[in-house]
């Protein structure tokens, strides 16, 4: 079964060309039951592979498929190749099945939509692309990939292209994606040419890491670094965060799938399928993780003050993107993708609610104008409920063990650090807090909506409904694959992804921690030396604080939105200009507006007066005075323009015959 | 006096004695088939001759022989050239059957004049002799001299014939003379004998000799639409019926540079190195001139036209590396340039209509609305000559791209990617008309024939194939160009 | 390359002479304008009628026609005089370039190009 990879990404493939090219031959219905079946397919194919892949032993679960040897040109060859591995896997699983789900929603969500078939086209291409990003076997399989999602999120962003806001925000994403692609490409071509300088020419995974001992410290710093500007661009960390945001401005479906649950994590996946890399760069693997947690920080801050459903939840996932940076970046890189799993569930369903709300309302957006739709849609509201759970980190749901798992790591592992540690706790309760602000915005106290938007209020069809309650059992149950060891669980996951991610150490890092070697202060590091015990109990006691952290953060979102709904206007009141500063995101889109877009304009303005009007215009239209000169003399003897050409050979004949014959003399 | 004629030579030459053969019969059919008649025996002549032409051409691959006294050679290089012509010709007939009513053209001579250009293009791609080489240029062009002008009531066509014709004859005269020259310093005809008294070490370079190499240079370029050289393309392909442009821009110029390519790398390989810097030149201002002036057409037909020295451009950058070893660049980018720039003259062909061509970029303005299978065909080949992956034109631009980075000419490269980077801005400027713009006036229903959906579906399936799969038909233009080695 | 500096010498003596002869007589000739003199000469008579004449397409087409099969002969008569040596085989091969022609030659005669009217 594992031979037959390349079916993943085929199934999608297939129903994106049926679909573009016959899809207005055929019926609604038609065109969204092929493009679903395709995931489908696809989903059932990586489960099958996942079964056969649990009978072998755990050093045997890899395969490589090299369907057919793309580019060979003297000793460069890049064969267009499939790899099958655990993280392969489980990534695949994941993009496949949450693909499917939403696949489904978007039946009954777009129904009435004009772009209904365009819609599911576009789908299906960014399911074959993404799952060609997590199934290829080299560099060139994942930037092919790379490049796809970022093609067809941009397609998908501007679905709406007749708003003015909507094509904007698929231009924005596109050129700040493009900025990151480039770092990526550069980290590319500089591995594979001083692979090459060493005699390796290659671009696949399991060969780079063969020869990863033939790059240098500094080498291997500069590659690692540049790869992961481009999971900036990708994955939406800072400095090039702020495209996600806009691209809220696709179909909510869209924003689930793409800039939520999968498209996103690319980058993660990324920095964890080079592991062997990032392992050698200690300076990078700093910058990634300190990026991630102050990434996660920021955005949570920004989300506290957003009143639109879908930003606060945009920059809650750049938030919890930061937490997965975060994990690869302290070497925790099964917790990393672990969370990026059940972040998929949980912020796949929470985009999903966040439609079906809008479904209700009409379109809306705003959530001063929302409140007290509890009762109206219980379907919505007991799923978007598990969900804010489960990014809330609360005991029980699978945010809890991802999240907690991460916060461990970045404690104990010898890449962490205690203040690493600390933000990132801090962003828990802050993510708890305004999670919860959404959710009894939204659902609880008076309903503020207009009164014929409160008319029409009303639950979503079963097709949307059943895919959330899909979601919400995995946003639940996704968690218990990987039960850390102090909570008596085994981590299956972690020990799934082991021979890939070389994880299952979470003791050999303690013990790291114990020796010294982590920048954890001398404090706490003589509480891990009192042992398996003692670090055992440490676990323990930042787990609860983390709990303890979320649950306050919940209880002020209660106090401040339910109990005494007064006291937000009383804070805003208070620090107007705090509000409206955080409000306005910190005025960093105004700031890139002014300095680049508006800089590089300005630069084009003047580029455009000098080298295109002055010099390319000046040697145009003096080329053309010239050539009209030379016609004009011309014209004296003969007339029309045969004759023109004529001359213009002999001139020609002229050069390069003077050329060849007087050359030599010389 | 007794004349010894090897008499069996002639098993070699099937496929040219097919072809004339079947184009005399299409000729004298059309004398004599009553007026609407609806015999279609001058139709199937040009399909049912290539397709007999390319088995029996196919029969000859690892033929390697010479003869007629040298004055022709069999061997691999020429047979892959000649099965480029034929499936050429095949596609052209088929996108030209609807295309010849419609602008009522005289189909006897058409379908003849394009046999007998397809043989004068087999002939000159297979033989080492300057004059046999040279009588195969004349056939070919002959014949498109007239093709060119076949829309007889529209005076842009018959402008187009004569500015060809007056300045093929200026070329051809250019070529004629560097033969002649040549011929007088060494006394020789046949391009291998020249590249042995080349080396021989008791040849001594005049400038005589120089001089007729580069008048050679100036008639392949013309032929080849090379800058210099370049002028008459853009007329001459705008105003030719459409049909005959796409011909002109794939099967004269494969032929031209193959030609180019046999003389250059056999006979005057030594010289290369001394001329690079005018081939640099050349191919530099080749795609440059071509680009840039394609980026201010607004009619598609002209835009295609300039593409198409453009590329001939990037074809000089794989000459100018002049590493006989990767001379199978040039193949296999003939290749692929001809199935997408057929398949985009095809699409331009089906949304004319009669006595209204319908090639402003305006006419495209919405076309993925009305109709999205034609739109998306267009794009395909818009995107392959802009050379995006994973479509075929990407691949012959990489491995032109590569070479000229083996060869060390990084600067030459660089500019090449520039220059590709202008071109994807007119081609995707058509894409984005025929995507993103409101149609201006109603689109009516395209001139879609049954011979045109197969020319376009073969492109189409060709294009993604060399793209994706290029190992094959690498390995193919690999073999036949070994012949250089 | 001291071969050609003869050669060269020739050439610019060439040019000066000529240049030489023609500014002499610009320069000292005797000098008249009047406008019959800028006329084309034409026996001393008064010109009548435009200069070129309009000649009937036709004529070129029978002069094109007749160069060809002009050419057909005058390959003819070489082989006319080794026919003998060249046996069935030479008489085959020319047979061949005739029917050639002859198609050619029915072609033109169908579409009527060698009747006058």
């Amino acid at each position: 079964m594992a031979d037959y990879i390349w079916l993943i990404p085929l199934f999608p493939a297939v129903g994106f060309i049926f679909n573009g090219l016959f899809g207005t031959k055929i019926s609604k219905g038609a065109v969204s039951w092929i493009a679903c079946l395709a995931v489908f397919l696809s989903f059932l194919t990586s489960v099958a592979i996942f079964f056969e892949f649990l009978q072998l032993p755990a050093d045997a679960r890899v395969f490589e498929i090299n369907v057919y040897s793309w580019i060979a040109s003297g000793e460069v060859s890049i064969p267009l190749g499939f790899r099958v591995d655990a993280l392969s896997l489980v990534m695949a699983m994941t993009v496949s099945g949450v693909a499917f789900l939403i696949h489904v929603y978007s039946i009954g969500y777009m129904e009435h939509d004009p772009g209904f078939k365009r819609f599911f086209v576009e789908l299906n291409l960014f399911v074959f692309m993404m799952l060609t990003l997590v199934t290829g076997n080299s560099l060139i399989m994942m930037f092919v990939g790379w490049e796809g999602v970022g093609l067809s999120s941009y397609l998908l962003i501007g679905f709406w292209y007749q708003k003015d806001s909507a094509s904007d925000a698929g231009k924005k994403a596109f050129i700040v994606n493009r900025i990151g692609d480039f770092g990526f490409l550069l980290g590319i071509f500089l591995l594979f040419f001083t692979l090459g300088s060493h005699g390796v020419w290659t671009l696949n995974f399991g060969e780079i890491h063969k020869s990863a001992h033939l790059l240098n410290g500094n080498m291997i710093n500069l590659i690692t670094f540049l790869f992961f500007v481009g999971a900036m661009g990708k994955s939406a960390q800072i400095p090039l965060y702020v495209w996600l945001p806009d691209a809220m401005e696709g179909p909510t479906p869209v924003s689930s799938l793409i800039h939520a649950a999968t498209m996103v994590t690319a980058g993660v996946y990324m920095i964890a399928r080079l592991n062997f890399l990032y392992s050698m760069a200690p300076t990078t693997m700093m910058v990634v993780a300190t990026i991630g947690v102050l990434t996660a920080f920021f955005a949570a801050t920004i989300g506290f003050a957003q009143y639109d459903i879908k930003k606060v939840l945009a920059y809650s996932t750049i938030s919890q993107l930061g937490y997965m940076f975060v994990a690869v970046g302290v070497g925790a890189y099964s917790a990393g993708i672990f969370h990026l799993m059940t972040h998929a569930f949980f912020k796949g369903l929470l985009f999903l609610g966040a439609g079906s709300i809008m479904h209700a309302m009409s379109g809306e957006l705003d959530m001063r104008l929302m409140g007290g739709l509890r009762k109206k849609i219980p379907v919505t509201y007991w799923t978007f409920f598990i969900a804010c759970l489960a990014i809330a980190g609360i005991p029980g749901f699978s945010g809890f063990f991802s999240k907690d798992e991460i916060l461990w790591k970045a404690f104990s592992s010898p890449h962490g650090h205690i203040m690493i540690w600390m933000l990132a706790a801090l962003t828990a309760g802050m993510t708890a807090f305004y999670m919860f602000r959404l959710f009894f915005g939204v659902f609880y106290g008076d309903c503020r909506a207009p009164e014929d938007v409160k008319h029409h209020i009303h639950e979503s069809p079963k097709v949307m409904t059943v895919p959330l309650m899909i979601l919400a059992f995995l946003a639940i149950a996704g968690g218990y694959l990987g039960i850390p060891h102090v909570l008596g669980g085994a981590n299956l996951f972690d020990q799934f992804l082991a021979p890939v991610l070389g994880g299952g150490h979470g003791h050999a890092a303690a013990a790291h921690a114990s020796a010294g070697f982590s920048m954890v202060s001398s404090a706490w590091a003589s509480t891990a030396e009192a042992g398996h015990g003692g670090e055992a109990a440490l676990e323990m006691t930042l787990m609860a604080a983390s709990v303890v952290t979320a649950l306050i953060g919940i209880s002020i979102a209660w106090l401040m939105y339910v109990k005494n709904t007064g006291m937000p206007g009383k804070f805003v009141a208070a620090f107007p200009g705090l509000f409206k500063v955080v409000n306005n995101k910190y005025y960093v889109d105004e700031f890139y507006d002014f300095v680049f877009v508006r800089g590089i304009m300005k630069a084009g303005g003047v580029l455009l007066k000098v080298v295109d009007i002055g010099i390319i215009e000046g040697i145009i239209n003096g080329v053309g005075a010239l050539l009209q000169w030379i016609g004009g003399g011309l014209r004296k003897f003969e007339t029309g323009f045969v004759q023109q050409y004529a001359f213009g050979m002999i001139l020609g004949a002229i050069i390069v015959v003077g050329y060849i014959v007087f050359a030599p003399l010389f | 006096m007794v004349v010894q004629i090897p008499e069996m030579d002639f098993g070699w030459i099937v496929p040219e004695i097919a072809m004339t053969v079947f184009a005399a019969v299409a000729l004298l059919l059309t004398l004599f088939r009553k007026k609407n008649s609806t015999w279609l025996f001058v139709e199937a002549m040009p399909l049912v001759g290539a397709i007999v032409a390319l088995y029996f051409t196919f029969q000859t691959w690892n033929g390697n022989i010479d003869i007629f006294n040298n004055l022709y050679t069999i061997d691999n290089f020429g047979v892959f050239f000649k099965g480029l012509s034929l499936v050429i010709l095949i596609l052209v007939t088929l996108l030209s059957y609807r295309y010849i009513d419609r602008e009522d053209m005289a189909r006897g001579e058409y379908y003849s004049l394009l046999m007998f250009g397809t043989l004068g293009m087999m002939i000159m791609v297979s033989s080492n002799n300057f004059i046999t080489i040279f009588i195969g240029l004349e056939v070919m062009s002959i014949s498109i001299y007239i093709l060119a002008g076949l829309m007889g009531g529209n005076a842009k066509s018959v402008e187009a014939s004569l500015k060809y014709f007056l300045l093929g004859a200026f070329a051809t005269a250019f070529l004629l003379y560097g033969i002649a020259l040549i011929y007088g310093t060494t006394g020789m005809l046949d391009i291998r004998e020249i590249a042995g008294y080349v080396n021989s070490g008791n040849f001594m370079v005049t400038p005589t000799f120089m001089a007729g190499l580069a008048l050679l240079i100036v008639g392949f370029g013309f032929k080849t639409a090379s800058v210099p050289f370049h002028m008459w393309t853009p007329d001459v392909y705008e105003g030719a019926p459409t049909s005959i442009t796409a011909y002109m821009a794939t099967g004269v110029k494969a032929a031209a540079f193959a030609a180019f390519l046999r003389v250059l790398f056999t006979a005057f390989h030594p010289f290369l190195s001394g001329w690079t810097y005018m081939l640099w030149i050349l191919a530099v201002a080749t795609m440059t001139l071509g680009n840039i002036t394609a980026l201010k057409q607004d009619d598609v037909k002209r835009m295609l036209a300039y593409s198409s020295i453009a590329h001939a451009g990037y074809i000089l950058i794989a000459l100018t590396v002049g590493d006989r070893t990767l001379s199978s660049t040039v193949l296999y980018y003939l290749l692929v340039y001809s199935f997408m720039t057929i398949g985009a003259f095809a699409v331009v062909i089906i949304l004319g209509r009669q006595g209204s061509p319908n090639t402003g970029i305006e006419s495209y303005a919405g076309l993925a609305g009305r109709h999205p299978v034609i739109a998306a065909v267009m794009a395909v080949f818009l995107f392959s000559m802009a050379g995006i992956p994973p479509l075929a034109g990407f691949m012959g631009k990489f491995y032109v791209l590569t070479d000229a980075i083996r060869g060390g000419y990084y600067w030459l490269a660089i500019i090449g990617v520039l220059n590709s980077v202008v071109a994807a801005y007119y081609y995707l400027r058509v894409v984005m008309y025929m995507y993103f713009k409101e149609p201006e006036a109603e689109i009516g229903a395209p001139d879609v024939s049954i011979g045109s959906t197969l020319a376009i579906a073969i492109s189409v399936v060709v294009v993604f194939y060399l793209g994706i799969f290029p190992r094959l038909f690498l390995m193919i233009a690999h073999t036949s160009s070994a012949i250089f080695m | 390359m001291t071969n050609y500096i003869p050669v060269l010498i020739i050439i610019i003596f060439a040019f000066l002479i000529a240049a030489l002869i023609v500014g002499a007589s610009s320069i000292l000739g005797h000098k008249i304008s009047k406008k019959t003199k800028l006329d084309t000469y034409e026996c001393g008579m008064k010109t009548i009628g435009p200069t070129r004449m309009k000649m009937n397409i036709r004529y070129y087409l029978t002069a094109m026609l007749f160069l060809i099969f002009d050419i057909e002969v005058m390959f003819l008569y070489p082989w006319a005089l080794v026919t003998g040596n060249l046996g069935m085989f030479g008489f085959l091969e020319m047979l061949v370039f005739v029917i050639i022609l002859l198609v050619g030659y029915v072609y033109v005669w169908k579409k009527g190009a060698l009747e006058w009217e």
